[in-house]
């Protein structure tokens, strides 16, 4: 049995506006053992940042709430934990990454600061040690020259250099699990494949699993071991990733798959491409059946009618339809 | 996050599903509406309107009910407290408290209303001409509106006031005199962060595409600007304005508190108020009901005009 | 924060002192009558002074000459001669404005001790009781007019309870501790008005600010690293809200000596507002030009330490 580090039972997290209750995440379970890339994948809002973020508890809990489920981490459940037990949490055993390293480092510190700021808060260490912990940091994420750079301000450094540095802060503490929500999406294509061999290599060094959310299928493709792939708040398949590519079960997976431009097959015949019709259901009025009904070209009368669960197609693979 | 398209494309919905809402009602979505709604949300808002409303009313139309005359001096009642004969008291001539104050308000408000006009009026142009020119113009006049955003209001102008005031009665009378420059003075210095908004709106707004169509249909840039950018830019300035009226109405009450606004028998909130100040220990009613005066216009405008940004500017916390 | 960024702010206050004098002398200039009719009729000013006060003003020269006179006058620090208190302008000035700026001192002081902490607490806890509660107050605050807030104090603490001297005096007797707490008492309340006031707009400002904040990437970041809601709070969210509020406060100062002129009339404190509005009330035209001058001036003075203090805490501004 793999040692299973996250698992997350029916989870809801809903928020509280004007218009009603939005219900983001609805009902998703998944779990990530150790040692595995597990990439979350599905169109934007369909919950997976949301999901993310509920792990570590960083949504704003006033208009958020937990509605339902667990969020177990090695057994033990985060959500009725306190802030202060949640902060030996953060950073120390689970990290977590954002989309867009322009705005996810504070402007007016240092990147030497804010990295120590990591250090001092999980370890007993001067000012001097946490600094040249930070400049380790910069060194193991490739940054050039880190003894001088570590005193430079996020400006002064570019949107890959940025995305570096965020993820040197995250792996300060080594943590068991680093959560990395869109890492690559909001840089350029040859910055994307270097940050994702980072993080493989930070994987490798430091054993460590990842849990990436993404919308990009190739970049699930060529990572991650386990896929989640999620639609209007909910999990509709889950599997191995070549079970996924190679035999993609639920009508919204086979659509994502399919509108993956391929160089290889477009060039030559002229395809066009497939994208799917529709948009996503509101989340303040969810259907009460499959959600992916309306759009689906397979859609019979019990998929509007009922929310099909999750049943086991083969091993480690499971989908909700009724197909 | 949520769209708000119909829940399913292909099939009906099920008939007596409890479990689903009914689809939501399609009202006709339109940008007032739901500026009103939002604006009826804000209750301190909603509640200042109501005050404001009942005090337009009572300047507007009380000196016509309560026809007491407001400078009837009766030496024998003065500075007598609140009673039937004088809800609001008399001050030291024995005039009448209320019919003084319900008389100033109008000019009050007046002021406060026309000093906005000026300064929005100005402010839109310049804003809207600084945005369109761009360059050196654009440069010129940003650099004069900084200029004027550092000037101290209040010392400008009394110092205007100070020198301006003989020659201006002369022509338009006294009241009329101080009437004009105190409402152009005080508009002429606010213009400067409507102008401010109005460029910003339109230098955000011109490159857009909806513009650029325009443009190639042959619009001009003053067409551009009147049909397309501005009524983008109504929220932001519609908020600023009240703030002006607000900003005006305590500025002409200072002046005249200093003693140096209206002529002396004009009865200004402001002027009443510095009439007041003398006899505040025997006779504080007079004091008191003449600041309350000003005190709550300025006050319920001020909500009102949280509650407009809230409905046509809204930053959303939630 | 680069030397070249403080020059350059150094350099930017000429044009706003040259635009402020241009303004001033064309109002000047085109007020119609003679302001300088005083001057004759006025036996006591002797008659070489009235003379020299003429051709240094050039009333018959043409408006150039007369500006670049008065201004060289005005740089030199040569501001005139008061008709009304028969000494120069500048030490008549210089009398008085310490009084202004440490009443105008203590009150922003006293807005910022209070606006800060409550602004921060409203912001973080939007639509809280305590937010509406604050955010209420805040709005009684900044539209009761500085002069009835005045005359209430004086009416509950003067008149009522006899607490506090209703005046202020410039020469209280007495030396050391009992001439310190005589000026305290006498300070509180102007410095209260103003600083109550100033403080009540300060609040929505940083409310306004930390709301802006508190939605940024970087703030979640900085929570997810688990260094507590404390430190979030003050080392990310304040430390970087403080930046626009600076500004804000700055932009204000044309705004507090406009409040401080009716406070300095309310309580008859001897600062450059009472100066203005007497020098006004008797026609001391010299007077009424050195102090608006000088009130611009400083408006630009504090402008520049605002664009300091925000290059000081924003390392993005000042590395350009």
């Amino acid at each position: 049995m793999p040692d299973t580090l996250l698992d997350i039972r029916g989870l809801k997290t809903w928020f509280k506006t004007d218009d009603g209750m939005v219900r983001a995440v609805d009902g998703v379970s998944l779990h990530l053992d150790r040692g595995e890339t597990l990439g979350v994948v599905g169109e934007s809002g369909c919950g997976k940042t949301v999901t993310a973020r509920s792990v570590l508890k960083l949504i704003d809990m006033p208009p958020g709430r937990f509605e339902a489920g667990q969020i177990l981490w090695q057994g033990r459940d985060l959500i009725p934990l306190s802030a202060e037990e949640m902060d030996k949490i953060r950073a120390r055993e689970i990290a977590i990454i954002f989309q867009e390293p322009m705005t996810s480092l504070n402007p007016v510190y240092t990147v030497g600061y804010q990295i120590a700021e990591v250090l001092s808060q999980h370890q007993a260490l001067s000012r001097k040690q946490a600094i040249e912990g930070a400049v380790e940091m910069l060194r193991l994420v490739n940054i050039p020259n880190p003894q001088k750079r570590v005193h430079d301000y996020p400006h002064q450094f570019s949107g890959g250099m940025r995305q570096r540095v965020m993820i040197a802060m995250a792996m300060s503490c080594k943590p068991k699990l680093l959560i990395a929500d869109e890492p690559t999406t909001a840089l350029d294509v040859t910055i994307q494949a270097q940050i994702l061999e980072l993080m493989q290599e930070m994987k490798d060094k430091l054993g460590m699993s990842i849990m990436l959310i993404t919308h990009a299928m190739g970049v699930v493709a060529e990572t991650c071991q386990r896929v989640v792939v999620m639609y209007a708040g909910k999990v509709v398949e889950e599997a191995p990733v070549e079970a996924l590519f190679g035999n993609p079960r639920h009508p919204y997976t086979q659509g994502l798959i399919r509108s993956i431009p391929r160089v290889d097959r477009g060039a030559g015949r002229k395809e066009r491409l497939e994208a799917i019709p529709g948009t996503v259901p509101s989340l303040l009025n969810p259907p009460v059946g499959c959600r992916f009904a309306a759009r689906c070209k397979h859609a019979m009368d019990i998929c509007v009618r009922e929310m099909p669960p999750l049943k086991e197609v083969g091993p480690g693979h499971r989908v909700a339809c009724v197909l | 996050m949520a769209g708000s398209t119909p829940v399913s494309l292909t099939a009906d919905p099920p008939a007596g599903a409890a479990a689903t809402a009914a689809p939501r009602k399609q009202v006709r979505f339109s940008p007032t509406r739901e500026a009103w709604r939002r604006f009826r949300r804000h209750r301190l808002a909603m509640f200042s309107s109501f005050v404001l409303g009942v005090i337009l009313l009572a300047v507007l139309v009380g000196p016509l009910i309560w026809r007491v005359p407001i400078n009837e001096i009766d030496f024998a009642s003065k500075l007598e407290g609140p009673s039937w004969a004088h809800p609001l008291g008399t001050d030291d001539l024995g005039q009448d408290v209320l019919a003084r104050l319900l008389y100033g308000g109008r000019i009050s408000l007046a002021v406060g209303l026309a000093a906005m006009l000026v300064a929005c009026s100005l402010g839109v142009m310049i804003g809207a001409i600084a945005g369109m020119s761009r360059g050196s113009i654009d440069a010129v006049l940003m650099w004069l509106a900084d200029l004027f955003l550092s000037l101290p209001a209040l010392p400008l102008l009394l110092l205007i006031i100070y020198l301006f005031r003989d020659s201006l009665k002369g022509v338009f009378g006294p009241e009329g005199g101080v009437f004009i420059m105190v409402v152009a003075v005080i508009g002429g210095l606010r213009w400067m962060q409507v102008a401010r908004l109005v460029r910003a709106q339109i230098l955000s707004i011109r490159e857009k595409e909806f513009i650029e169509a325009a443009r190639a249909l042959g619009a001009s840039p003053g067409r551009q600007v009147v049909r397309h950018i501005l009524p983008n830019a109504l929220g932001p300035v519609i908020v600023a304005g009240t703030i002006d009226v607000a900003a005006a109405i305590i500025a002409e009450s200072t002046l005249s508190f200093l003693g140096l606004g209206f002529p002396p028998d004009i009865p200004t909130w402001g002027r009443v108020l510095f009439d007041a100040k003398d006899t505040i220990d025997i006779a504080p009613h007079w004091a008191l009901f003449s600041g309350a005066a000003i005190f709550f216009t300025v006050l319920t405008i001020n909500f009102i005009g949280d509650g407009l940004r809230d409905a046509l500017d809204p930053r959303r916390v939630l | 924060m680069s030397r070249q960024y403080v020059i350059r702010r150094i350099l930017l206050m000429i044009p706003s002192i040259f635009g402020i004098s241009v303004v001033l002398f064309t109002v000047l200039a085109l007020a119609p009558g003679d302001p300088f009719a005083e001057l004759a009729a006025n036996p006591a000013i002797p008659p070489e002074v009235a003379a020299s006060l003429r051709a240094k003003f050039g009333l018959d020269d043409p408006v150039w000459t007369r500006y670049y006179h008065w201004l060289l006058a005005m740089v030199q620090g040569d501001w005139g001669f008061s008709f009304a208190s028969r000494i120069n302008v500048e030490t008549l000035i210089l009398q008085r404005l310490p009084t202004t700026l440490v009443v105008i001192g203590a009150a922003q002081l006293l807005a910022i001790l209070v606006a800060l902490p409550v602004g921060v607490l409203a912001g973080t806890r939007p639509y809280s009781i305590f937010d509406q509660i604050a955010n209420t107050l805040a709005f009684v605050g900044f539209s009761l007019p500085t002069f009835f807030t005045g005359l209430l104090m004086i009416l509950v603490f003067s008149v009522q309870l006899d607490w506090l001297p209703m005046v202020y005096r410039a020469d209280i007797g007495g030396t050391g501790w009992s001439w310190l707490w005589e000026q305290i008492k006498q300070s509180i309340m102007p410095v209260m008005v103003l600083g109550l006031f100033q403080g009540a707009s300060l609040v929505r400002y940083v409310r306004s600010a930390v709301l802006d904040v508190v939605r940024l990437d970087y703030v979640t970041t900085a929570r997810s690293k688990g260094i507590g809601e404390r430190a979030v709070t003050i080392r990310h969210i304040v430390r970087t809200a403080l930046i626009p509020v600076v500004t804000l406060v700055a932009l204000q100062m044309p705004v507090v000596f406009g409040g401080a002129l009716v406070t300095e009339q309310i309580f008859r404190v001897p600062g450059i507002g009472s100066l203005l509005i007497s020098a006004m009330l008797s026609n001391d035209t010299p007077v009424v030009m050195a102090v608006t001058f000088v009130l611009s001036c400083l408006v630009v003075f504090f402008n520049f330490i605002a664009d300091i203090l925000y290059g000081w805490l924003d390392p993005r501004i000042s590395y350009r």
